[in-house]
């Protein structure tokens, strides 16, 4: 596959983040050729495209824009009546993932370009962009792009005195990663802890406020502008039929030049590490994420698959948001997962049982076979707890914490037991120094 | 100021404090510090008071929003701004504000991370020690910095000057191992880089970030994080570096090659795909 840069096409020209160079390079012509156009029109345009959401889940964005009631006409009551927003997930924070800073940072309004089209779809006059605290620098660069927006008539009152009036509000996270949780965010945003909310209803439906919301990624509002105008069959040369257009894969850890490589969905590995040079000299691919610490890990046998939302799932993950983390032959998947999960006892919110009692006690036993004090029944119990926690919570969260675990022990239960019979890490370089155990680490 | 911390009793030291070898084991659980209690006031000295002006901004903020609770979060990192830490005078003002109880608001203080339940340092210095940064270096980096400051997580020099925290994924991957002070990201960081960075810090310099503004206290991007700032420091703010290598690796790869998206797509330097 080449390579396809459209979202991150600007990241490198000069001042890239204002007005005036988001303006010479196609900004904002995608609006004004929105505004020509009936509401339902843009939608349709969204949903020939199949743009399917970048934020994690793939959702048909169209789709969802969609599903927003719009009143009939002598209607007078119903959920149509009610005030529509939209709500931009820009609380990026999954491990592994890290494309959407950069986007808010070097190209800030190729989102907000995006979230004018998509209000003016779903008849919102209000749009509220939640991004993560943490990020200071997208968060300044963000509002500056919406004071300017502002300024040139692209927000408020009358934009581009189509009569159409948006208001948009960029809002400050306070650090918990659940908030990326569309529903969690929600709650967040209304000022409350952030914790899931039980669907249904969807937000759709029932959002902020109780009202019919819209909640897109940055990616996936970024992405709007250029279809809207090239068109759908223009996103859909590149890529799946059902799966296309461009992802922008976060290529990290230990390759030779990490990094962001835009190219067209389904894209595999084994080409993505000829982009990026390849693993680290002298090692070799051991395990890798498709798409964050949430989806279930892959190995060196999945170089071939085609990483866009199916081709993963056909592989048995998930194509999440492109963050392909590298580990190699050097790595301990034990270390590897119980860092991982040491993150999930973190973040849990608490509100599920399953989830907030579950993680800590896996971080237990996986420091203890980290230890090489654990016994193969703990291996097993691990997997036992995760079957108590997949699907039993309110939200993806807890399913998630369980992908690395229950994938780790299907493609490297060896390498748990191994560090039971050495009493520690085959991998740990102490014990490498004997033969017979350097010998038990590089089977793993 | 030195915060010995009810909960703490070194239980992150024997998770993170250890040195060496690539391969440390971690020690026992350690899923978060449940930090100083929000309804002790022991307001040490030198934190100032809020004020009729905190009052003012406070109610900008509600302003911005449909529904006034909206605004607790910035709120919450505007009276941080102001004490360097969500006091109980910061929790009562902003229930006072939103017609809420403490109970309520500190309910939603002790769910946040970023918000301080101690007076945080001049400079917040948050490790990645998630798995990836972890194995590229940060769980190093943290082991040093701990050492070189003489203190735990979420807990603050004596001087007042730092704060040291390990932090769960700051999505920057692809710059790993990555610090931030007060936020802004200190890229592909080492021992010696950090530490060194520490040392500039604590002679009274400011490093550059390699993506972000120049560099000010924890209490001033406090202020921003809230939407207040001096439109001079705004205007120093905006133009901070913001790509690296990393970010344009893609790029760089693309135009060397010639590659790029199909015909009739996005204004592209001239030149067909293949």
């Amino acid at each position: 596959m080449p390579l396809t840069p459209v979202l991150s096409r600007r990241w490198n020209d000069p001042e890239s983040w204002t007005l005036a160079a988001y303006e010479r390079t196609d900004g904002y012509l995608a609006l004004r050729k929105a505004l020509t156009m009936q509401p339902d029109e843009i939608t349709a345009v969204i949903k020939d495209s199949n743009l399917r959401g970048r934020g994690g889940a793939g959702f048909p964005t169209g789709m969802k824009w969609g599903f927003i009631p719009q009143a009939k006409p002598g209607e007078t009551s119903g959920p149509g009546l009610k005030p529509k927003y939209l709500v931009v997930n820009a609380d990026e924070g999954e491990p592994g993932t890290c494309r959407d800073l950069p986007q808010m940072m070097n190209d800030p309004h190729s989102m907000i370009e995006g979230i004018v089209i998509a209000s003016f779809a779903i008849r919102a006059h209000l749009a509220v962009i939640y991004v993560r605290g943490e990020a200071v620098h997208a968060l300044r660069r963000v509002r500056a792009a919406v004071d300017e927006a502002y300024a040139a008539g692209y927000l408020g009152n009358n934009v581009l005195m189509s009569g159409y009036d948006l208001e948009v509000v960029v809002h400050p996270g306070a650090g918990a990663y659940i908030c990326g949780e569309e529903t969690a965010l929600l709650d967040s945003l209304e000022g409350y802890r952030g914790q899931p909310r039980l669907k249904p209803p969807f937000p759709a439906v029932s959002g902020l406020y109780s009202s019919p919301t819209v909640v897109n990624n940055v990616g996936t509002l970024a992405s709007v502008p250029p279809i809207l105008l090239n068109g759908a069959d223009w996103w859909k040369q590149m890529g799946p039929e059902v799966s296309p257009g461009t992802s922008v894969y976060s290529v990290t850890g230990r390759v030779v030049r990490p990094g962001q490589y835009e190219a067209p969905m389904g894209t595999t590995l084994r080409e993505l590490l000829e982009m990026c040079g390849g693993v680290r000299e002298g090692h070799s691919l051991k395990f890798w994420t498709p798409g964050g610490s949430s989806t279930p890990l892959f190995t060196d046998e999945h170089l071939d698959v085609a990483l866009d939302f199916d081709g993963v799932a056909a592989a048995g993950s998930m194509n999440g948001t492109s963050a392909l983390m590298i580990f190699d032959d050097g790595d301990c998947i034990v270390r590897a997962v119980g860092r991982w999960i040491k993150f999930y006892a973190h973040e849990s919110c608490g509100k599920c049982t399953p989830c907030r009692e579950g993680n800590p006690w896996m971080v237990q036993i996986l420091d203890r076979i980290e230890r090489g004090q654990a016994t193969e029944e703990e291996v097993d119990q691990l997997l036992d707890i995760c079957d108590n926690i997949l699907g039993r919570s309110f939200c993806a969260f807890g399913d998630g914490a369980v992908s690395p675990v229950l994938s780790s022990i299907q493609y490297f239960r060896q390498e748990y037991l191994d560090h039971l019979t050495r009493g520690g890490c085959p991998l740990d370089p102490e014990l490498a120094r004997q033969p017979e155990l350097a010998a038990a680490g590089s089977t793993a | 100021m030195t915060e010995g911390g009810a909960g703490e009793s070194g239980r992150h030291s024997a998770a993170y404090g250890r040195h060496g070898t690539a391969h440390t084991v971690a020690g026992p659980v350690d899923i978060g510090d449940l930090g100083a209690s929000l309804t002790e006031e022991a307001v040490p000295e030198d934190v100032p008071p809020l004020t009729e002006q905190t009052r003012r901004e406070a109610r900008e903020i509600i302003a911005r929003y449909p529904r006034p609770r909206s605004a607790l979060l910035p709120m919450l990192h505007l009276v941080q701004s102001v004490q360097g830490y969500v006091s109980s005078a910061g929790v009562a003002l902003c229930a006072e504000e939103l017609n809420l109880t403490k109970a309520e608001v500190g309910a939603v203080v002790t769910f946040y991370t970023m918000f301080k339940r101690r007076p945080a340092g001049e400079y917040l210095i948050s490790v990645c020690t998630n798995t990836l940064c972890g194995f590229l270096g940060g769980e190093e980096i943290y082991a040093a910095i701990q050492e070189q400051l003489g203190v735990q997580h979420d807990q603050t020099t004596t001087d007042g000057q730092f704060t040291l925290e390990h932090a769960e994924c700051l999505a920057a991957c692809d710059y790993a191992p990555v610090v931030t002070v007060n936020y802004e990201f200190y890229d592909q960081q080492s021992v010696e880089s950090t530490t060194a960075l520490v040392d500039a810090l604590r002679s009274g310099d400011r490093p550059a970030p390699t993506r972000g503004a120049p560099l000010c206290s924890f209490r001033e991007t406090s202020r921003e994080i809230a939407g207040f700032g001096s439109a001079q420091r705004t205007a120093a703010a905006l133009v901070g570096p913001s790509v690296g290598e990393p970010s344009l690796a893609g790029l760089r790869l693309a135009a060397e090659r010639g590659e790029q998206a199909p015909a009739g797509g996005p204004s592209a330097p001239a030149g067909k795909d293949a």
